[in-house]
């Protein structure tokens, strides 16, 4: 019975690579406002607020994953609903993305010298105005390839999601393994897929990076 | 009146006190080479007049105004005394005007036609005029340093606080920088600088002010203090150089 | 109506944790000692070896590093028998472990090894060391020393993704949370007791690193 075409196969997979691609996006814009927010009161001048991040970070980067993504999924059925995947796998790494996304912008903010602040100091402006006008402007720049680079670990992490039941591309390749008994071809096709959503980011990263060090070297 | 009045001021990193009771007053248009071995203080000695250390004892005043460590005072302090630093500090990711007009804007909120004028006259001062578009980057040090003097003239200080500022220059580029100091000493600014330029002191400073861990330990007017050192550690200071 | 947490049930399933965990760390152990040798062996081979084997080791770092190691995972266990390789649950998990740790060693010692000068190189030759003697002791023992805390990290990462094996049926420590859950019907405390003790296994795991770290390389100043 079976009657799978590879076409069929790759056609279905790439029907669910959709559903990867927008939890991508997804996690990363929502991991990306959250970690604006961390990166905020981790820098700025209010004791607990830089403890609570420290912990934060500490507590997404120091556990699995997967296990943030079945907290998510029970600790939301805790709540009396019935959860559906999908709000469990966004939440879960909105909140992931968000802890390595702040610790890569602290990075770059505290690589920035301390002579800008000081420079900025003495022509009188204050916290918001250096962070503005003068700190961020800077990081944000040297932000980009770590970023761009962070992008890939999000778009690998969504594959996690599948184990929750989230029908995205990994889900998908177990569905259409179970029903063509040709796991070599699919989850070779399946890597394939993965493979040119991340490779282009990966490349761009590193071509951003080398760019910025060339500038760099002009100072 | 003086214009800066520096009074017993102390200053402690955790248990080393750097600063151990400094005492110096700068009349209006004058100008003060502070001089002394590596460690002696000077650079925290203007970090303190500017507010980027706070002092743990004594009192600073500049133009009758006393420094406190608030946003507030700090930022009034800051528009009177302008700081040039050793390494430049121009902000790289704006062009040469840019950084003169930035503060103006954001500080002084000065509309940008006018912050704009006034950054190509201070460019034009300090020689640049044609730099307006130059990025840091593609400046010569000499020139960033101009630059950075420029930013801080737009603010239309009363005094400027230079730390060694041609001390990361190559030897050829230290002159164009120091005659853009000296056209501003003959102009009438209050000028107090730490730096190693000997004969330059001697030529252009009203007072040079000879630090010795972490007090003004020789003070006088440059042929005094060049020419008949008073203690045995600034004899030696002169004479190691 | 509120939910109790409760947690007294747990105690006995404390041998199916243990069980877990133990797994949890062979694994990592075995991942990383050899997903490191490995990755020492690419980034020689990228650096110095044939350009064949600089090209075939280049494509395996950039296929391993874009794909998932879930994905990883299941190629090995479930699609290479249709090649004729058999192999175990365990030795599965161990196998994907090793090979995506070595992918990303293999750059991340790379870039240790480029940042070593040239002339190192060649002081060394010149001092009469064989080519193997001159790349030990002269280009990678610093260049590890200046790559250990990216490589700890990665190591870390890698133990936290060993997680995934537990849907190839490996019994590691998500296993037996998974396990726990179905016999328990407590889902939210099976995942949270889990959890704790991979915080507990990373930070652990963090500070042997460092200890490595300081034994095997002991002269900071050295660089
Ligand atoms: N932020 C700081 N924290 C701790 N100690 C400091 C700090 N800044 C300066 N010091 C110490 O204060 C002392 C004086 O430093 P300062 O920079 O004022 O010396 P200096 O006279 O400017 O020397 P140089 O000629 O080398 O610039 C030094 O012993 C220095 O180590
Ligand atoms: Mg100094």
């Amino acid at each position: 019975m079976n009657d799978f075409t590879t076409w069929d196969i790759v056609r279905n997979l790439l029907l669910a690579a959709r559903w990867t691609i927008v939890l991508s996006l997804v996690s990363f814009m929502g991991g990306g406002i959250v970690a604006g927010i961390l990166l905020f009161l981790r820098i700025g001048s209010s004791r607990a607020g830089r403890i609570f991040v420290q912990g934060y970070v500490e507590l997404f980067q120091g556990t699995p994953l997967l296990m943030q993504l079945f907290l998510a999924f029970f600790g939301l059925g805790l709540f009396g609903v019935n959860v559906p995947a999908w709000l469990a796998a966004g939440l879960a790494l909105i909140l992931w993305s968000a802890a390595f996304l702040t610790e890569i912008w602290r990075g770059c903010v505290e690589s920035i010298v301390r002579g800008q602040w000081e420079a900025s100091s003495s022509l009188g402006m204050g916290y918001v105005q250096q962070m503005r006008h003068v700190i961020l402007p800077q990081a944000l720049r040297i932000a980009v390839p770590p970023t761009v680079g962070f992008s890939v670990q999000v778009v690998k992490g969504t594959a996690l999601t599948s184990i929750i039941g989230f029908v995205e591309l990994s889900k998908a390749g177990t569905i259409v393994t179970n029903a063509t008994f040709q796991p070599f071809t699919v989850y070779g096709l399946v890597a394939l897929i993965y493979f040119c959503l991340c490779w282009p980011l990966s490349k761009s990263s590193q071509i951003l990076e080398r760019k910025l060090n060339v500038a760099h070297r002009n100072h | 009146m003086s214009l800066i009045e520096i009074t017993e001021v102390k200053k402690r990193f955790g248990s080393n006190e750097v600063l151990k009771g400094i005492n110096l007053d700068v009349d209006p248009g004058e100008v003060i080479a502070i001089i002394g071995k590596s460690g002696s203080g000077k650079s925290t000695l203007l970090r303190c007049i500017n507010g980027l250390e706070t002092i743990d004892e004594g009192s600073i005043s500049v133009a009758g105004a006393q420094l406190l460590p608030d946003e507030l005072h700090l930022k009034a302090l800051r528009l009177k005394v302008g700081m040039i630093f050793q390494q430049f500090n121009l902000f790289p990711h704006l062009t040469a005007g840019r950084n003169v007009m930035l503060s103006q804007m954001v500080v002084k909120k000065t509309p940008a036609a006018d912050a704009e004028a006034m950054a190509r006259k201070m460019l034009e001062r300090v020689g640049l005029a044609q730099k307006f578009d130059a990025y840091p980057d593609q400046l010569s040090g000499g020139q960033q340093q101009r630059v950075a003097i420029a930013r801080a003239l737009a603010m239309q200080p009363i005094a400027l606080l230079c730390d060694e500022i041609t001390s990361a220059l190559d030897p050829e580029l230290v002159n164009e920088v120091l005659a853009v100091v000296k056209e501003l000493a003959s102009e009438g600014m209050t000028l107090l600088m730490v730096t190693h330029e000997m004969r330059f002191a001697r030529d252009v400073c009203s007072r040079v002010v000879f630090m010795h861990q972490g007090r003004v330990h020789e003070i006088g007017p440059p042929e005094a203090v060049f020419s008949s050192p008073q203690t045995p550690e600034l004899q030696q200071f002169l004479g190691v150089l | 109506m509120v939910y109790a947490f409760d947690y007294d049930w747990i105690a006995q399933y404390w041998p199916v944790l243990l069980k877990g965990t133990a797994i949890t760390v062979e694994l990592t152990l075995v991942g990383g000692v050899l997903g490191v040798a490995l990755g020492v062996a690419c980034a020689w081979a990228r650096a110095y070896g044939p350009t064949w084997l600089q090209g075939i080791v280049a494509a395996y770092v950039e296929l391993i590093r874009n794909t998932p190691f879930l994905i990883q995972l299941f190629f090995i266990f479930f699609g290479l028998p249709a090649l004729g390789v058999r192999m175990g649950e365990l030795e599965a998990a161990n196998l994907a472990m090793v090979v995506n740790l070595g992918a990303y060693s293999c750059e991340i010692v790379r870039a240790g090894l480029q940042a070593t000068p040239r002339g190192q190189f060649e002081a060394g030759a010149s001092l009469g060391m064989s080519r193997l003697q001159t790349f030990w002791y002269v280009v990678l023992i610093p260049s590890l020393q200046r790559i250990w805390p990216a490589l700890s990290s990665q190591i870390v990462i890698v133990m936290l993704g060993s997680a995934a094996v537990s849907q190839i049926a490996a019994e590691d420590l998500t296993f037996a949370a998974n396990f726990i859950q179905s016999r328990s019907f407590r889902a939210f405390e099976s995942y949270f007791v889990a959890t704790l003790i991979y915080l507990l296994l990373a930070i652990l795991l963090r500070q042997l690193l460092r200890g490595i770290g300081w034994t095997l390389f002991p002269k900071r100043a050295a660089l």
